[in-house]
Order: C-alpha cells, then structure tokens, then sequence
C-alpha cells in the first residue's frame, strides 16, 4: 500500500484518471444508449472501438505520417481521423445491428441468445483483424497488418508536453485535448437527445416502444441511429486513445470495453449522463488504485468495482433513466 | 438459400428425432447391448483404425489426427477432447439447464489446474512453505488422490462465493460479472507470484503416480492413452451423476426457474437456493476438468487460462445444444477436434466459431442437436412474435 505515493501526488492521479475517463465515458455512451433503448447489453461494443482504433491507423499510415508533423497538419490529421474512424466505428455498429441483432429480434428471442450472437460477432471482428487481413492484405499495407496478433504503434501526432502545473500537478496537452473533446461530445449528444425531433423519437421508443410506434415512430430506424451514434462515440474515443497512447491491437477491445461497460453500470445504464459520470469515476478509482496497490492490479480494480457496484446499488449512481428524461 | 437450408435442417433434425424415439422404445436388454457397445467403442478409440501387425484400415485411420503431416498424437487429442466434454457437461448444467449464462467458467478450470499443480507440486511455493513449516523433506507434496478431492472443495466453494453476491443479478449482467470473474483469476494468478509463481507457472505437476518422470509406468509424458481413458472414465462418472441429477427434484427446479424464475417462486422453488446449487455442481465439474487437464500436461501458467477459451466453452455448449448432454457434448469434440484434424484451419478456428455462434442463434437458437424441452420453448417465443409484431 502506497498511501504516500497516492496522497503526494494526488492531484496529478485525478488528472490522470480524468483524461483516462473520458475515454471510458465515450465508449460508455455506446452500451447505454442501446441498453436505454433496448434493454440489451451490445457485447460487442468494444470491437467497434476496436474497428476505429484500426481506422485511424490505417488512415495515419497510407498518408505517410511522420511524427510530430506540423501543427497545421496535425489539427487536419486528427479532424480527417475523427471522420474516418467515426464511419468505419458507427459502420461496424451498424452491420452489428443488422448482422447480430436483427433477425433476432424479428423471432423474439430470448435475450441470453442476443447476448451469444454478440459474442459470436465480437471474436468474428477480432480475427478478422487479428488473423484474416494480415493474412489479405499484409503485403499491401506493410506496417499496419504485416503483424498478426501484436501491438502495433502508432505515428505521434501532437507530442505530449506539459501545458501549466498547479501546484505539483502537471497538465499535459493531450490530456486536455482528450478531457475537453470528450467532454464536448458528450454535451452535443446530450443536446442532441434531449432537445431535437430525433432525440424525442430516441427517447419515445426508451420509454414504451409500443405507444412510440402508435405515434408514427420508426422504430427500425431509431435504432438505427443509436447503434451508429454509439458507433460514432466509439469512433471519437478510438482516435483520442490513438493520440493518448499511440498503440492497438486487435484484442484490444475486450478489457477496455468491460471497462466502460463498468463506467456505464457505475453511472446507471441507459443514462447518458450517467456515462460521464460513471466514465471519470472509474478512471480516477482505477489510477488511485493502481497507485494504490500495483499498476498490474489495474483490471482487477475495475471488475471489483463493477461487482460491488451491482451488488449494492445495481442501477448505478444516477439510475437508469433515457426513456424517463424530460420531454 | 436460407430456406433450403431451413428445410433440409428441419429434415435432419426429424430424423434425429425418430432415432430417439425409437431407442427409447428399444427393450431394455436391446438398449444394455447398445450401451455396452457404446462403451468398447469409446475405451477403443485410441486404437481407432489400427490392427494388429501394424496394420491400417484405411478409411478409419483417415479420421486420426495423426494421420495427417504435423498432426497431434492421436490419444492426447482423444484426451482434450473428453476434458472438453467434461467441461460442457458441467457449464451445461449452469447454462443449459439453470439458464445463467457464465462466461468465466474458465476460471474454476482455473483453480482446479491449480489446486493440483499448488498442492502436488515440490515446485510449488505453497508446497515448499508448508514443507518449512513442517520439517518436512523436500521430496514431500499432497498427494495427487487428495489434491483430486480439494480441486472439487476449493471449486465449489469458489463457485458458491462467485454466486452468492452475484446471482441476484439476472441475465446480460451475470454474464459480463462472470466475465470480470474469469479475468480476476487469472490476473491473480498472474500477480500473486509468491503463490502460484506468477507469470513463470508451476511445473512437474503430478499424476496419478507422482511427479511426471519417465519411469511412471502407466501415467507418464509419452503414451496418452491412459489418461485418455482416466479422462473417459471421469466423463462416463459425471454423466451419470448429472443425468441423475437432471431428473431429480433438483434438475426440475433448476428447470422451472431456467423458464420462469417469478412463477417457480411462486410455486414454492427459492430460485437463489437452486441458482447457487447449479453454480457450484457446475464449478465442481469445471474444477475437476481443469485438475485432469493440469495433471497431463504437468506444467501450467496463466496464459492458459485466458477469456477467449471461456467463451468458446460456451459456444461448444450453445452450438452444441445447450440443455441437451448429447448436444453438447458433441459441440466439445467437433471444437478439440476439428482445428487438430484439420490443421490448415487452426488459425481460423476462432473466427469459425465466432461465425457458428452467430449462425446457429440465428438459424437454429437451440443448437444443433436440441433439447426437446428448449426447442418447444423457443417455437413459442417466436409464436407470441408472431402474435404480436410490435414488441421490439
């Protein structure tokens, strides 16, 4: 037990946890915007992350990015990588729906067997990338899929310096730039749900699907528009984890998405606000444990934290409310 | 093209059907001599296709995975191949009968691994402390018949203490708990280096005649097949017992509450008493599947023991059948069989998995030899669908 260590440099764990958060909080939105509509947890979440963090990669790599490039290029570089891992990520999320969860919900099925399809689709996605395309395209695409089944880095786009301290605390730039960006999503999404024509069709269906379709709403297609809105959430936290810390890798996805699949619980699944919260929580818990503790105890921190979230309190922090928001 | 494969799986599973029906209708000495044959068949097959004089009969010896180049010993995949089984048969007790999805069955075949290789280890710090503490000599560890017996305490207890706080919980989220559970094993087993070693794992795990050496007659490192046939045994054993089990009382109430959790309340089950009880049956044979898999290979480290082998033990059960033993012990041979017959195929045998299990929820969501009982239950799910085409 570090106690010192966690005390002394307090400020600086909260910084880190919170720019560590916003990442979780981001994937977080994607399992509670399907959970609030559908009552489903989208296993498979994670792997759209995964599809972006590859995205931008590739991206990155058929450009030729150097490292450290100007700053002009760098905003255009991150602005081109937020896009194009945004499609390829709300993509995937959408196939997903199409592919996994559609013809399911036609027979209606019980949900245990939702939950095996997305499964089955998530080791799909992760051997496509981890076997299949390295094995298609690995001539074509040197660096990215000359690899199988390792870490691969990244080009560095802006280099992480420090901005201002506060007393002992330093706040580098990236970290700023992912807090803030983050931060910034989510209010649009929030804004998005809460006061336009799409959002009230989002939240008619959360609340009783059956009396949203007698209003004339298209279920269909708004669950469409979660599954890629989450998709794109995904899409924006693939390219702020590529900037923070410059690696993927086709596995990647499983322990971050139970990771923010905690934050999502944490903060009440189906709550949109609920993710941000759950999200910065758990990433300031986890670096205060791993202070605490050992950095290698990091996972096991949050699946503890998860446990105990449900046994005590299984609607979360603020409870499960999409559906029940102001109209 | 889906609907002429529809057509040609409902014909398959017809006929599937009428064999069952008219073995159940079989005299009772007819259904012995079949059992009796059933189990020449399964102690011979390590001799699968051989004569004697060193003979081939050539169409059966094809189906060996040594038959081909580079392919495995033919006993040792016989071998995975029954653990496997056996690890179906105890998460089917979990998944298919109670209906609590577990996605970290891994890590009770986990602690029953190590539970051999901690206590029946000399290179074990658990052992070494106790022969500190004890004055004992260094040659001393539990024996391998006592450690057999504390993989199936430890596992059970582990299984109750999993359950207890999280089987309240219903569904997607007991999977995903189960999920966190499976992974906390492993990263402690990884982390708790002064326990189990750490990352470096256990070596010289014992058999049943001690320590692997290449003096032990009968349960050495070379031939496989005796424990193939120990593995055999244990898996005829527990068949037994769940079958037996599955139609008690118990088996009923794990049914009723697997269907309707609320009703079987109200009819006087206590669903969290049965919940808990399938937990820690299914634990215990997890347990023991992990101990045999530990005692062959006598050397284990936490890389063995990653998520992704959770989730295919699920998949051979819902591919398989889940509720069905038949089912789903078929799942496990076709998932330990299959990527070693065909080796070419190995590197893609996650991604061939993760498309069955898509598949075969979509197509079929009671797998591929199904329990009459789950069938039925899914048909009216999709009846009521039908009924009423505005539920989402």
């Amino acid at each position: 037990m570090h106690f010192d260590e966690l005390i002394g440099h307090f400020g600086q764990h909260t910084v880190d946890g919170l720019s560590k958060g916003a990442i979780y909080a981001l994937i977080a939105l994607g399992y509670t915007l399907v959970y609030g509509v559908l009552r489903l947890i989208n296993f498979a979440h994670s792997e759209v992350f995964m599809v972006g963090t590859f995205a931008v990669l590739i991206l990155w790599n058929q450009l030729g990015v150097e490292n450290n490039p100007p700053i002009g290029q760098a905003i255009l570089l991150l602005v081109l990588g937020l896009v194009v891992a945004a499609a390829a990520s709300g993509g995937t999320a959408l196939a997903l729906e199409r592919i996994a969860y559609r013809p399911l919900r036609r027979k209606n099925a019980p949900p245990l067997i939702f939950l095996i399809t997305a499964i089955g689709l998530s080791l799909v996605f992760v051997e496509l990338f981890g076997q299949v395309l390295p094995k298609l395209f690995g001539s074509m695409l040197p660096d990215v899929f000359g690899r199988p089944r390792q870490i691969i880095g990244m080009p560095t786009i802006i280099q992480q310096e420090t901005l201002f301290t506060i007393g002992n605390t330093a706040i580098t730039n990236i970290q700023l730039i992912v807090f803030v960006s983050a931060v910034v999503m989510m209010a649009l999404l929030d804004w998005f749900i809460n006061r336009t024509r799409y959002g009230r069709g989002v939240r008619a269906v959360a609340q009783n699907p059956e009396t949203a379709a007698l209003m004339g709403v298209n279920q269909e297609r708004v669950i469409m528009l979660i599954f890629v809105i989450g998709g794109i959430m995904a899409g924006a936290a693939a390219l702020l984890w590529s900037m923070r810390f410059g690696f993927t890798q086709n596995s990647i996805g499983f322990v971050l998405g139970l990771k923010a699949f905690t934050a999502a619980v944490l903060g009440g699944i189906g709550n949109l606000r609920g993710a941000l919260l759950g999200g910065l929580f758990l990433g300031i818990v986890e670096v205060y444990g791993a202070t605490l503790f050992a950095s290698n105890w990091e996972d096991v921190i949050a699946f503890v934290v998860l446990i105990v979230v449900l046994m005590f309190r299984p609607t979360g922090l603020l409870g499960e409310s999409l559906g029940r928001a102001r109209a | 093209m889906i609907d002429k494969l529809r057509t040609a799986d409902r014909r398959r599973v017809g006929i599937l059907n009428s064999v069952g029906d008219r073995w159940q209708a079989l005299p009772r000495w007819q259904k012995a001599v079949g059992v009796v044959a059933l189990l020449v068949f399964l102690y011979h097959l390590p001799y699968l296709g051989k004569l004697p004089g060193g003979l081939m009969i050539p169409g059966l010896n094809n189906l060996r995975t040594d038959s081909i180049e580079g392919g495995n010993n033919w006993a040792g995949v016989l071998f995975v191949c029954a653990i496997y089984v056996l690890v179906a048969i105890g998460l089917n007790v979990v998944v298919g009968l109670a209906g609590l999805l577990d996605l970290g069955y891994i890590g009770f075949f986990a602690i029953g691994a190590y539970s051999v290789a901690l206590f029946g280890s000399v290179n074990s710090p658990v052992v070494k402390w106790i022969q500190q503490e004890f004055d004992l000599p260094p040659t001393w560890a539990v024996t391998w018949g006592i450690c057999l017996l504390l993989a199936i305490v430890l596992t059970m207890i582990s299984g109750v203490i999993l359950g207890w706080p999280t089987l309240r919980l219903r569904g997607d989220y007991l999977a995903i708990v189960t999920l966190g559970f499976g992974e906390i094993i492993r990263i402690v087993a990884r982390n708790a280096t002064g326990v189990t070693n750490g990352p470096v794992g256990i070596s010289a795990i014992p058999g049943p005649e001690g320590p692997p050496s290449a003096d032990n007659k009968v349960f050495g490192l070379i031939d496989a097949k005796p424990w193939y046939w120990l593995a055999i045994t244990f898996v005829l054993l527990m068949v037994v017992l769940v079958r037996r089990l599955e139609h008690s009382r118990v088996g009923r109430a794990w049914l009723a509450v697997r269907e309707d959790e609320d009703a079987a309340a109200v009819m006087g089950v206590y669903p969290f008493k049965f919940k808990l009880w399938a937990f820690a049956m299914g634990a215990a044979l997890g347990g023991l599947s992990g101990f045999l898999f530990g005692s062959r290979n006598a050397f284990i480290d936490p890389t063995q023991f990653n998520a992704n082998l959770s989730i295919l033990f699920v998949a051979m059960v819902v591919v398989g059948g889940s509720g069905n033993m038949i089912g789903v012990s078929l799942g496990a041979v076709l998932l330990a069989y299959l990527p070693e017959r065909f080796r070419d195929f190995a590197d893609y045998r996650w991604l061939v998995f993760g498309l069955a299990m898509v598949l075969v929820m979509i197509l079929r969501p009671q797998g591929l030899i199904p329990s009459r009982r789950r069938a039925r239950e899914l048909k009216d799910r999709a009846a009521e669908a039908e009924e009423a085409p505005a539920h989402v």
